[in-house]
């Protein structure tokens, strides 16, 4: 945007000056805004090469075949760690996709901006993006034993912790893809004397699912990589069993790269440095997924 | 004129004039259902936030009950386990590794969104901004790795020598730095951009530098959205767990070297979750003490962040 | 001119109000249409919607002011005058369309079959099945053609032995059906600009409304998409009343039956302009021998 070149009375006044902005400080100041850029970069890249050569060892087969084992570290497995992430992600999505698309339609094609009671709901959420993700795990714990749960470290526990965490992202992402659907679709509906409600379920929603899907699938790459909140819930770390169900005791892969990171014996930093590398294929995967189905199905109107 | 009322449904074939006419609607009440149950769903934004003030305030009274609010918020020894509970070195090291991070962070993040604003074509600005994205993308608990494997061994001990202990502030800061660096180049970047095109143009005409221009100009003009990015990061650096829980340290200490491993408010969390503390004890309430107290910190400043931002979005 | 000894000058009052205060009294209206009707002079013998009083607000500006209208059956009404006189407004007011709009405020009464629209009770949902509308800039679905057809007759509940037949029957209608026969599962943003606005009519008449509002319709389209519109038009006026917003005032003196001429007046304090009606005839009256000379200064082209 804001690429200007030179202006015209320098170059014409300066015939065989240097250009102003080839003066020492300005090409310090270049220097030092081009290493900002870059620092991002290069330290990404140092994580990710370092992990991987730490890693090498172990990527094979039982890394993710196997249980964890405390006892034989050059054995150990994270294959209860990513199926339950699996079932996490999957709960989660279940919980926060359905109320973030309320939420949001409401907000944006029933509310009345003006009430009191829907600024305070705008407001909330606003707060809500910034909590940090630890007071998320105190929720949870809160809210299953309302519900009347002995255990809070099972599938549901964690999901309505990050259901609720991503809640914001989901929301704020639908609201916007609601919003890009155009005046005139739904004056054109309501002209025919369809009701809200029809407007929103038959042309305003279905024109939204691309940017919707993209937003939700954001929320859970973020999702996949908390591990706070299932700490707090009291999430199990030796898990030798696969998930079975959304009321099914559980371990989640960051927990046990935190685990794992947190031994001292070298196996086990083998080996988180292993899971890592999974657990970064994994989210690059969705948001390859997510840009895939933004380029494909997103509609320019 | 004909004015008849039959109450027939709406859609009746054509004959203009001659057909009835209703006007008073159908009922439909699967109407008003539907947005009832949008509006519950709005509303669970509320209950949540009420759900988090009830889960932290109750413990936290009776916590309170046994522990002199004033010792607690000024005391420094924190040994819950020897019956002390003065929080001050939790808070102490939060602050401490979130200045090391800001160090990190505002000028990394303020250069990358000088230049990506000021200086970049659209084409680095394409492949920048996903890469920035990228980094914001890893977990945090990978980050926590990082710290240990390979910045402390290699960065500090071997290529700076520095003489740190195996938790340390530092590291957790450094790389705590990095992960809130997009999240202060982004705000930034938006702010910047936001400044209109006339005020640099005015600035080079007058016969300024685009160093200049961007340093004198810009800046003093983004400067509220510049200052919700750093507010914001200040935030996420705040209340981030699983760096200063692997990287920092698990003994609370009064100390204010950053090369001293040192627990945090939010490690305390992490670590004592985990434990055996009995639901109800004095020791398990210290969770939603603590807990409380972040909650409150991180409130305040997202408070700030949020009125920078209005006005940031307000000026143009 | 032919008027019958009852009724009076709504011109006559016109110039009155132009000397004293712009404004057209409903009540003297209401008082000297001595037969206890309150029919407008020279109204259409049958009308099918009319607007006494009509007074529109956005929030405090006062956008439209004292209208009072009759459209009559099968008949195409022209809304015309420059840009800024509140014409759509008056338009969108015939269906509820101003509902939507967030601090609108209507006052006065809309009578559709005897019946005021804007009565408590009334449901705006079953006003816009009766009464239908068209847009300036043609908004088809992200459909088929057909489900964009089929769409109204859908929300409203509207019983149907076939939707093929209502299909058809809409695209006859709007003389869409020969060139859109053979594709009509094909998305309906293939069609050009002009078969997109006459996709957006068969849409409208499929629902089979009474009246027919039209936005500007062919502001987006070229001469010759305008022109087949235009014919269109007369064929529709048999079956439907047809109320058309113009800008074109060769449009207007083309196709409609009366036509209704609206200027703006700025308001006093706050400088924004509010809508009123200034003369309203037959077609023919009114660009052959207009009797308020702000329409003589528009149809001549001295302004707007």
């Amino acid at each position: 945007m804001a690429s200007l070149t030179a202006t015209a009375p320098a170059t014409v006044l300066a015939s065989g000056r240097r250009s102003r902005d080839a003066n020492t400080p300005s090409v310090v100041f270049l220097i030092g805004l081009w290493a900002s850029l870059f620092f991002g970069v290069v330290v990404l890249l140092v994580l990710i090469i370092s992990t991987a050569i730490d890693a090498l060892p172990r990527l094979d087969g039982p890394l993710v075949a196997d249980y964890y084992s405390g006892i034989r570290p050059e054995q150990t497995g994270f294959r209860a760690g990513i199926l339950g992430s699996m079932w996490l992600m999957l709960g989660t999505a279940l919980l926060a996709v359905p109320l973030g698309i309320a939420s949001a339609l409401y907000l944006e094609e029933f509310a009345d901006r003006h009430r009191w009671y829907n600024k305070l709901i705008e407001v909330n959420l606003q707060n809500l993006a910034a909590v940090p993700s630890v007071v998320y795990g105190l929720l949870a714990v809160a809210a299953m034993s309302v519900l009347g749960f002995d255990r809070s470290g099972i599938v549901l526990g964690g999901s309505i912790a990050l259901a609720l965490l991503i809640l914001p992202v989901v929301i704020i992402t639908t609201r916007e893809a609601v919003r890009a659907v155009p005046r005139e679709i739904r004056e054109g509906s309501m002209a025919l004397g369809a009701t809200v409600w029809q407007t929103t379920w038959r042309q305003t929603l279905p024109s939204a699912v691309p940017g919707i899907a993209t937003g939700t699938i954001l929320g859970l790459s973020r999702a996949i990589g908390e591990a706070a909140p299932l700490l707090l819930l009291g999430v199990a770390i030796g898990v030798r069993f696969d998930p079975n169900g959304f009321l099914s005791v559980f371990t989640a892969l960051p927990i046990q790269i935190y685990t794992s990171t947190s031994q001292s014996q070298e196996e086990f930093q083998t080996a988180a440095a292993a899971a890592i590398i999974v657990l970064l294929v994994m989210i690059l995967g969705m948001n390859a997924m997510a840009i895939y189905i933004r380029n494909k199905f997103q509609r320019t109107w | 004129m004909p004015s008849s009322t039959s109450t027939s449904a709406a859609g009746p074939p054509s004959g203009a004039g001659l057909r009835p006419v209703s006007l008073q609607g159908r009922r439909r009440p699967g109407e008003a259902v539907i947005k009832a149950v949008l509006f519950v769903s709005a509303m669970i934004s509320i209950v949540t936030t009420a759900g988090i003030i009830i889960t932290l305030v109750r413990p936290s009274l009776d916590f309170f009950a046994e522990v002199e609010v004033l010792a607690f918020l000024t005391g420094t020894d924190w040994g819950p386990t020897r019956g002390e509970f003065g929080i001050l070195p939790l808070v102490k090291a939060t602050l401490l590794i979130t200045l090391i991070a800001l160090i990190v962070a505002v000028p990394v993040g303020l250069g990358a969104a000088m230049y990506l604003s000021e200086y970049a074509s659209r084409r680095t600005r394409k492949i920048f901004k996903p890469v920035l994205e990228l980094l914001a993308g890893v977990p945090s608990v990978v980050y926590g790795f990082f710290a240990l494997a390979v910045v402390t061994p290699w960065l500090l001990q071997d290529l700076l020598n520095l003489e740190v202990g195996f938790t340390n502030a530092l590291a957790a800061g450094l790389v705590l730095g990095v992960m809130i660096v997009p999240t202060v180049a982004s705000l930034a970047e938006d702010a910047m951009s936001a400044v209109p095109l006339a005020l640099r143009q005015g600035s080079l005409a007058m016969g300024a530098n685009r160093m200049q221009t961007t340093l004198r100009v810009v800046f003093p003009a983004a400067l509220s959205g510049i200052g919700a990015a750093i507010v914001l990061g200040l935030s996420r650096a705040v209340g981030e767990t699983m760096i200063v829980a692997l990287a920092a340290g698990a003994l609370p200490s009064t100390s204010l070297d950053p090369r001293e491993g040192m627990q945090a408010m939010t490690g305390y969390m992490a670590t004592t979750a985990g434990g055996e503390n009995p639901v109800g004890s004095l020791e398990y309430n210290t969770l939603f003490a603590v807990g409380l107290t972040l909650f409150v910190i991180t409130l305040v400043i997202n408070v700030i962040s949020i009125r920078l931002i209005r006005r940031f979005r307000q000026e143009y | 001119m032919p008027n019958s000894p009852q009724t009076f000058s709504v011109r006559e009052d016109a110039r009155v109000a132009s000397e004293e205060s712009q404004q057209v009294h409903v009540g003297s209206l209401v008082e000297a249409a001595g037969d206890g009707d309150r029919r407008l002079p020279d109204a259409p013998p049958d009308p099918v919607m009319e607007a006494y009083g009509l007074n529109v607000f956005y929030g405090d500006f006062h956008a439209v002011h004292d209208v009072n209208l009759s459209f009559g059956k099968h008949e195409i009404t022209a809304l015309i005058g420059p840009s800024g006189c509140g014409k759509s407004t008056v338009l969108r007011c015939l269906n509820r369309m101003n509902d939507l709009v967030p601090g609108a405020r209507v006052e006065g009464e809309i009578s559709y079959h005897g019946q005021n629209i804007y009565a408590k009770g009334v449901d705006p949902i079953a006003v816009r099945t009766h009464i239908g509308m068209v847009f300036q800039k043609p908004n088809p679905f992200p459909k088929s053609i057909y489900d964009n057809i089929a769409y109204g007759p859908r929300v409203i509940g509207m019983k149907v032995d076939s939707m093929d037949d209502v299909v058809e029957e809409a695209l006859r209608g709007a003389a869409l059906w020969e060139e859109v026969k053979d594709k009509l599962k094909q998305s309906a943003y293939s069609l050009s600009g002009g078969q997109q606005q006459r996709l957006c009519i068969a849409r409208t008449i499929a629902t089979k409304p009474d009246v027919i509002l039209m936005d500007e319709p062919c502001s987006a389209l070229d001469p010759i998409a305008t022109s087949r519109i235009e014919d269109l038009m007369g064929g529709l006026r048999d079956e439907y009343t047809i109320v058309i917003v113009t800008h074109n005032m060769q449009q207007a003196a083309r196709v409609s039956d009366r036509t209704a001429f609206f200027t703006a007046r700025p308001d006093e304090t706050t400088g924004n302009r509010t809508g009123l009606l200034v003369e309203y005839d037959l077609t023919s009256r009114i660009f052959a021998n207009p009797h308020d000379k702000r329409t003589e200064d528009y149809i001549s082209g001295r302004f707007g």
